[in-house]
């Protein structure tokens, strides 16, 4: 017994460093998830006279896509974007983040738009309300107006089914 | 050509004014002073040394150039303007990305054995240390057999 003893901690020690070599640092655990999304009133793209707000959502199961039209992962998600707008799934709200060129409304009007509503964060203070690191970040925001979910990069086919779908039954939506 | 080289005149005269330039620029942004309050700004490289940069994330949020630093930078000094001390600071930033913005991890119940795992391993150490020696000495203390020693001491005295 005496003899294996430095073995079994040496597979202990393995095996923590094995986990550790399998995370990924860039999933930077949220801190708002369970908590009330912050909330913000921002001007829309194309219709300055207009705002939105979290609390225009409210009763509704929505998801906060997190962009901006220099961001390039964010051309990767936009096609499978498109298919849930098109698929009526859930509204997804485009917080444009630090658009300094004014281009989104352009770039949207060209590509088509997934969004039911596009506020503009210019300065990019909204953002770092959600505590952003970097474009796009999706979050699910439930009935009640609080954070159940944040994905870091784009959203894909393969994240959708196994992230997204099972918080979305979750809630009921 | 008559002469392929450059005049070491020149040379010299070329690296004085290069250098300098090339030393500007590789100054970092960050550590520019801000001649609006440099007592803030001092504030906030010291604070900002122990802070983690999100998007690069071994470098610390006074070293870096990523825009997502600068912005969050921008946001202390304001805070910092308006009074705020650094404890209300960090906590403005951890709110929003996390105990994972700080170097220094907070002491509470999910990081006791980040914080005491050292001493917990010493402690063990330890242990087997003292274990280790008290064996040792349990065999040096092993009682003599009076008659070998007296047998002993005779063949020693025959030779």
């Amino acid at each position: 017994m005496k003899r294996w003893l430095p073995l079994v901690l040496f597979v202990v020690l393995v095996g923590f460093f094995a986990k550790g070599l399998f995370l990924n640092p860039r999933e930077v655990p949220s801190p708002f998830i369970g908590r009330v999304a912050p909330a913000f009133t921002l001007p829309l793209v194309g219709d300055a006279s207009a705002t939105f707000s979290p609390a225009d959502m409210k009763g509704r199961v929505w998801m906060l896509n997190i962009w901006a039209p220099w961001c390039v992962s964010c051309r990767q998600e936009h096609g499978f974007l498109m298919q849930l707008m098109q698929s009526g799934r859930i509204p997804i709200v485009g917080l444009n983040w630090k658009d300094k060129a004014r281009e989104a409304e352009a770039l949207l009007a060209r590509t088509g738009s997934p969004y039911v509503a596009v506020p503009e964060d210019l300065d990019g203070r909204v953002g770092i309300d959600y505590g952003v690191t970097g474009t796009p970040e999706t979050y699910i925001i439930d009935q009640t107006g609080i954070v159940r979910l944040k994905h870091i990069g784009p959203i894909g086919p393969d994240v959708w089914q196994t992230k997204f779908e099972p918080k979305l039954k979750e809630l009921g939506a | 050509m008559k002469s392929g080289r450059i005049k070491p005149v020149l040379l010299a005269f070329l690296l004085a004014i290069t250098l300098p330039a090339l030393a500007n620029e590789a100054a970092p942004k960050a550590a520019l002073p801000n001649a609006e309050d440099p007592v803030i700004e001092q504030r906030l490289v010291n604070l900002a040394e122990d802070l983690r940069c999100l998007v690069c994330q071994n470098e610390s949020l006074a070293g870096s150039h990523a825009e997502l630093a600068e912005d969050l930078r921008r946001e202390i000094r304001t805070q910092m303007k308006a009074g705020k001390d650094d404890r209300e600071v960090i906590a403005y930033l951890t709110e929003r990305y996390g105990d994972f913005v700080l170097y220094r991890p907070p002491f509470k119940p999910v990081t006791y054995l980040l914080w005491l795992g050292p001493l917990l391993f010493l402690g063990i150490g330890g242990g087997a240390w003292v274990m280790t020696l008290r064996r040792r000495r349990a065999v040096q203390a092993a009682p003599v057999d009076e008659k070998k020693l007296a047998a002993a001491a005779q063949l020693l005295e025959e030779k």
